[in-house]
């Protein structure tokens, strides 16, 4: 079986701080990997090594920045330019082979045609989301990172960013989200793995994690979590 | 780079209040600090009150010098009010309409004449510490000037009778003899007279009395020299040695552009590079995208470029009004380029240390101001020691050297251009190496 994404042995640390402690996983095509954790658990820091923001301190990552997509938490988008003029912007700085159309088709798949010509700073938060995810898309990378994508959005925007994010995997891309929200990654990804104190501490099916925070196979997401990484705290302190 | 420059220049486009912002308060700041350069101290407005009656006059042997002359002395110092009385001199300085008042005493010529004591003026100010201490000084500056141009008309007064003494003929004096022999006639006559008379106790005492007047006709000659030594004890003859022979109006000039050139480009770099990580924009930029040397160097060139052309629009306008040598624009350029591209380094390194555009700004503005005031102190105007942290701090940073090269493009004044060239290369090399170590981390 082909792999979209491998990360061996990843570690970063911030002067005293060990954000990631030697984290490994897999990811094939068309997969969607939620990770999710605690606040400070290092998503933010995993996913942002992954998109090449910041080297790691060890381990390696198959993939060349420009082969990974990236959409930060806060959209990275200028707010003074129109929507058009963002993606033909990162479309040029990504050499991609047509700008023009590569700004045609994303606004094509984000549905933002009719916002082409408006300034980003007078889009919503939810529109304002869909053309960060879009310039991470610009150069039509295989894998995607989104760092909680759906952050700041209402029920109905979070819904259609899921649906438009839906639409990539079902294309064949690789997309790595991390988020807050345990119900979110229940509903849209097919595999999750929970990152603590940096360190890798669950890596498997959603049932598989229900299952260890003792929650039957349709069970609460979130309250199998607090009970696995309580339990898993617990393991630790005991060893 | 010039995808990112296109798109700079088109925030820039849509930043026009920004923008306006950006020129309009440098070349105001640049403006009053050129015009509070140039322009000398005004002189002070002062009222006086002359009580000494009309036509008043100091008799000094056969010379008279009028009283009034003194006055009108004082009033080329200071911008005279005539008033009347001392009480109106003093309701004019109770009310802020003069800074000071002078009353001139009515027996000023009398005790000018006595030759035993001081004539006394009486100076009347108010006003806080600082107003009184410059008042002050103004005032005494204004009264040492016309007491020297007093003196002198007493000397020439003096010189003139010890001259008569000399010549001898009339003395111009009321009930005084007519065609009054010279002191220096008296020697030879005598000696005639003496030739004539046997030797003896009477030719013993007229030859006494010959050697005396001779010794006195010479003494008197050297006590006119002696007058204007007295008067001007130390007379000061200035070379220029080292520094600008150019009017204080071009300098005036280079300094307004120069903190043009400055405030646009620092405050400009600086946010650019802020605007940057404000808008989250940076990390997806360094991913690979573009280098953080390239958009270091991106957005100080944009800056330099911005100013470099706010500064030389300042330059041609100006010339309008100062005689400025257009054969050296090229000179001007090549000044104006350097220190711009020393301070497009300082706001990038600003910029990349600071983490939000108005922390920058904030920044850029707190430091340019100081380090721009701080090149302007003059040596010797300070403490030593201060002084020398003061140079310490001025060549830390491009707006010295840059004054200096711009000082030297125009107004042909030291030091050299090329050395402030390669100062400021030296600062564009060190500010961008830090701005690069700012920009390490990307949030």
């Amino acid at each position: 079986m082909s792999l979209a994404l491998s990360v061996e042995g990843l570690s970063k640390r911030f002067g005293e701080l060990q954000a990631l402690r030697d984290v490994s996983f897999e990811a094939r095509p068309g997969e969607t990997v939620a990770v999710i954790g605690p606040n400070g658990a290092g998503k933010t820091t995993l996913l942002s090594i992954i998109a090449g923001v910041q080297p790691p301190s060890a381990g390696t990552v198959s993939r060349r920045p420009a082969e990974v997509g990236w959409a930060p938490q806060q959209p990275a988008v200028y707010a003074r330019l129109t929507v058009a003029e963002n993606l033909e912007l990162f479309a040029r700085l990504e050499k991609v082979g047509d700008p023009r159309a590569a700004v045609e088709r994303m606004l094509e798949q984000t549905g933002l045609r009719q916002r082409a010509g408006e300034r980003v700073a007078r889009l919503s938060g939810g529109n304002r989301q869909r053309v960060n995810v879009a310039l991470g898309l610009i150069g039509d990378p295989p894998v995607l990172a989104l760092d909680e994508p759906s952050a700041s959005l209402d029920p109905v925007q979070r819904e259609r960013l899921w649906e438009f994010i839906s639409g990539l995997t079902g294309a064949g891309r690789t997309v790595v989200f991390s988020t807050h929200n345990a119900a979110e990654a229940q509903h849209h990804a097919e595999r999750v793995m929970v990152l603590a104190d940096g360190s890798m501490r669950f890596d498997g099916s959603i049932p598989a994690l229900l299952r260890a925070g003792g929650e039957l196979d349709n069970g609460d997401l979130e309250r199998a979590l607090v009970e696995f990484l309580t339990r898993s705290a617990a393991q630790a302190g005991a060893a | 780079m010039r995808w990112l420059l296109g798109k700079d220049l088109v925030i820039l486009r849509r930043s026009r209040l920004l923008v306006a912002l950006l020129v309009a308060y440098p070349v105001a700041i640049a403006l009053l600090i050129g015009f509070a350069i140039s322009r000398t101290p005004s002189r002070p407005r002062v009222a006086i009150v002359d009580e000494t009656p009309p036509g008043e006059t100091i008799a000094l042997g056969s010379q008279r010098v009028s009283v009034s002359r003194y006055a009108k002395q004082l009033f080329s110092q200071v911008q005279p009010v005539p008033v009347a009385s001392r009480a109106q001199a003093v309701a004019k300085v109770k009310s802020a309409e003069v800074l000071a008042a002078i009353v001139i005493p009515p027996d000023i010529a009398a005790r000018v004449a006595s030759g035993t004591s001081q004539a006394d003026l009486e100076v009347l100010y108010n006003g806080d510490a600082l107003e009184q201490s410059i008042v002050r000084s103004q005032i005494r500056a204004a009264l040492a000037q016309a007491n020297l141009g007093f003196s002198e008309q007493i000397q020439r007064a003096a010189a003139e009778a010890i001259d008569l003494l000399l010549r001898g003929g009339n003395l111009g004096v009321l009930g005084a003899p007519t065609n009054l022999i010279g002191l220096r006639e008296i020697p030879p006559l005598l000696r005639r007279s003496i030739a004539r008379q046997p030797p003896g106790r009477e030719r013993r005492e007229l030859e006494r009395i010959a050697s005396f007047a001779q010794f006195a006709a010479q003494n008197l000659d050297v006590s006119k020299k002696v007058l204007s030594t007295v008067g001007q004890p130390i007379r000061v003859s200035s070379t220029l040695v080292h520094g600008r022979r150019t009017p204080l109006s071009t300098f005036a000039v280079v300094v307004a552009v120069s903190v043009s050139l400055m405030f646009v480009c620092v405050l400009l770099a600086a946010g650019g590079v802020a605007l940057e990580r404000e808008e989250h924009a940076l990390a997806r930029l360094v991913r690979g995208l573009v280098s953080r040397g390239t958009l270091l160097a991106e957005k100080g060139l944009l800056a330099a470029g911005c100013a470099l052309l706010v500064a030389f629009a300042m330059l041609a306008g100006v010339s309008a009004f100062v005689t400025l040598d257009w054969s050296r624009v090229g000179l001007w350029l090549l000044a104006l380029a350097s220190g711009a591209l020393a301070f497009g380094a300082l706001g990038v390194a600003i910029g990349a240390l600071a983490r939000e555009v108005r922390a920058a700004s904030l920044l850029a503005f707190l430091l340019s101001l100081p380090v721009a005031l701080l090149a302007l102190v003059p040596a010797g105007s300070v403490a030593s020691g201060l002084y020398d942290a003061i140079r310490a701090i001025s060549f830390a940073f491009p707006f010295k050297a840059s004054l200096q090269a711009l000082d030297a493009a125009v107004n042909r004044a030291s030091p050299e251009l090329g050395l402030s060239i390669l100062h400021l290369a030296g600062l564009t090399i060190v500010f961008g190496a830090l701005a690069r170590v700012g920009l390490r981390r990307v949030d």
